[in-house]
C-alpha cells in the first residue's frame, strides 16, 4: 500500500511517500512502523485511510491510501 | 456602503450586495498577529469585514519580518496587535479594528469569543490552540483553524454542521495535546514566509466564504498543503468517540482548566533585540537577573530586578506591574527555567529568556 507521511513523522521515517506490503490493519501498521522507527514512540499522530481518519483499528488492503498525520502548532 | 472599494467582489456572480452586507455585519476575532494572522488580517480588512479584533501579547522582532508581512523595520519592539491595528486603520477607514495587546488565556477568552461571530486561530502553540478550540465548542462559534510546520500547513473549519448535522472540532482530529516540546516550532526549525502566507490566505478565504455563504467550505475536512511538492491532501473528519469528554463542560470549568501554557515559552532572544524592545517600552519593561547575588558582572544601564532562581516563586509578584519581562542568567540555562515558571504564573505577559545570558552581553549592538 502507498503511505504518505507528514511533518515530523516524515522526518523520522526519512520519506514523505513510501510503500509497505501485507499489513492487515492500522494497529499492525503502527506496530510495524514503531519497530522500524523506534523514535515514533514519543510522537502523536493519526492515521487516515482512503482520506478518512481511522479512529479505531481499521482494516487495510494493498490498494489503501494511508496517511500519517501529526498535529502542527506553528503560526 | 462607502466608496466602491468592494465593487469587484459585489459584481461577482453569486456573491453580490447581500454577501457584502454579511461581511460588513460580521465580527471576527483573530487570535495571533504572526505569520498566519498578518495575511488573515490584511485580507479580512480588504474584503470589508465590519469589525475585526486582533489579540496578541507579543512584540515585533526582526526575525519575524520574513513572514509577518504587515510589519516593517519601523515596527520592531511594538506590540503586534497595536501595530496591526495602526497599519490596517491607515489603509481602511470604513471598518472597525480593535487591538487587544495581551495573549489569550483562560481569563480573557470567554468574553472575547462570546462577542464575535467567528474566531480565527493563528497562534503558535498547542496550549492556546486547545484552549481556543474548547472555548469555541462551548460557546458554539465557528473556528477557522490553520497551523504550519516547516514546509507544510493544515487548514480546517470547525464547529459548523454539515448537511447531516454533524459538527466536528480539533479534538475530533487530535483528541489530546502532544507532550510539551514533542513538536518543535518555527523559531526552532525555520520557515519560509510564503508558507504562513498561503495558509493564512486560505484561512481568511474559509472565513469569508463561511460568513458570506459563498461556495463550499472545509466543514469536517482537514486540508494539508505541502509546499515542497506543491500538493494538497484532504481528509474527512468525523466525530471521535472520546473527544467531547475531553472538553470542559461549563465556562467555569474552562476558566479553571490547566492548558499547560509552558508550551508558549520556548523562544529566546538576543540582548540586542531585548534592548531595542526596552527602548520602545521603557515603563512596562523589566530585566530579571536570576543569578545568585554574588555573580558578576552585573547588568548596568537597564532596570534590573534581582531574583535568584531559587527565590523566584516567593518573589514572583514583584514583577506584576510589567508587561515585557526579560530573564537572564550567566549562560542562558537558568533563565529558560525561570521564564517558564514566570509564564505559567503570568500567561498574558510577554516573558522571554535572553539567549546566552551575561556571557553574550558584550556582543550587543
Amino acid at each position: 500500500m502507498n503511505l504518505l507521511a507528514f511533518g515530523i513523522i516524515a522526518e523520522k521515517i526519512g520519506a514523505s511517500n513510501f510503500s509497505l506490503e501485507d499489513i492487515k490493519d492500522t494497529d499492525s501498521l503502527k506496530e510495524k512502523l514503531l519497530q522500524q522507527y523506534p523514535t515514533l514512540q514519543e510522537l502523536n499522530y493519526i492515521v487516515s485511510v482512503n482520506c478518512k481518519i481511522a479512529h479505531g483499528n481499521t482494516v487495510l488492503d494493498d490498494l489503501a491510501e494511508v496517511a500519517l498525520l501529526p498535529p502542527f502548532s506553528g503560526g | 456602503m462607502p466608496m466602491n472599494r468592494f465593487d469587484r467582489q459585489i459584481i461577482l456572480k453569486d456573491f453580490g450586495q447581500n454577501a457584502q452586507l454579511k461581511l460588513q455585519k460580521a465580527k471576527v476575532l483573530v487570535v495571533g498577529a504572526g505569520g498566519l494572522g498578518c495575511p488573515v488580517l490584511l485580507y479580512l480588512a480588504a474584503a470589508g469585514i465590519g469589525k475585526i479584533t486582533v489579540v496578541d501579547g507579543d512584540v515585533v522582532q526582526e526575525s519575524n519580518l520574513n513572514r509577518q508581512v504587515l510589519f516593517g523595520e519601523k515596527d520592531l519592539g511594538k506590540n503586534k496587535a497595536i501595530a496591526a491595528k495602526e497599519i490596517i486603520s491607515q489603509k481602511y477607514s470604513d471598518i472597525e479594528i480593535i487591538a487587544v495587546s495581551e495573549f489569550i488565556t483562560t481569563t480573557n477568552i470567554v468574553a472575547l469569543v462570546q462577542s464575535h461571530d467567528l474566531v480565527i486561530d493563528g497562534t503558535d502553540n498547542f496550549a492556546t490552540r486547545y484552549l481556543i478550540n474548547d472555548a469555541c465548542v462551548l460557546l458554539t462559534k465557528p473556528l477557522v483553524f490553520g497551523a504550519i510546520y516547516q514546509n507544510e500547513g493544515q487548514v480546517a473549519l470547525f464547529n459548523v454542521s454539515d448537511a447531516n448535522g454533524i459538527t466536528t472540532n480539533y479534538r475530533d482530529v487530535f483528541p489530546n495535546p502532544p507532550q510539551e516540546n514533542q513538536i518543535p516550532n518555527c523559531n526552532e526549525t525555520g520557515v519560509l514566509g510564503l508558507l504562513p502566507g498561503l495558509i493564512g490566505v486560505m484561512m481568511a478565504t474559509e472565513a469569508i466564504k463561511h460568513i458570506a455563504g459563498y461556495g463550499k467550505t472545509l466543514i469536517n475536512k482537514l486540508l494539508i498543503y505541502h509546499l515542497l511538492s506543491t500538493s494538497f491532501h484532504e481528509i474527512a473528519i468525523d466525530k471521535h468517540p472520546h473527544a467531547s469528554s475531553l472538553i470542559p463542560k461549563t465556562i467555569t470549568e474552562l476558566e479553571t482548566s490547566n492548558y499547560g501554557f509552558q508550551c508558549a515559552v520556548s523562544e529566546e532572544i538576543s540582548w540586542w533585540e531585548a534592548i531595542s524592545i526596552y527602548l520602545q517600552n521603557e515603563i512596562t519593561t523589566v530585566f530579571i537577573d536570576v543569578r545568585e547575588i554574588h555573580e558578576q558582572p552585573k547588568l548596568s544601564d537597564y532596570p534590573t530586578t534581582f531574583i535568584p532562581l531559587k527565590y523566584l516563586s516567593d518573589k514572583i509578584e514583584s514583577v506584576t506591574a510589567y508587561s515585557n519581562i526579560f530573564v537572564f542568567c550567566q549562560s542562558g540555562v537558568r533563565s529558560k527555567q525561570a521564564a517558564m515558571e514566570l509564564a505559567l504564573h503570568f500567561p498574558d505577559k510577554n516573558i522571554v529568556a535572553i539567549r546566552g545570558g551575561m556571557n553574550t552581553f558584550r556582543e550587543k549592538k
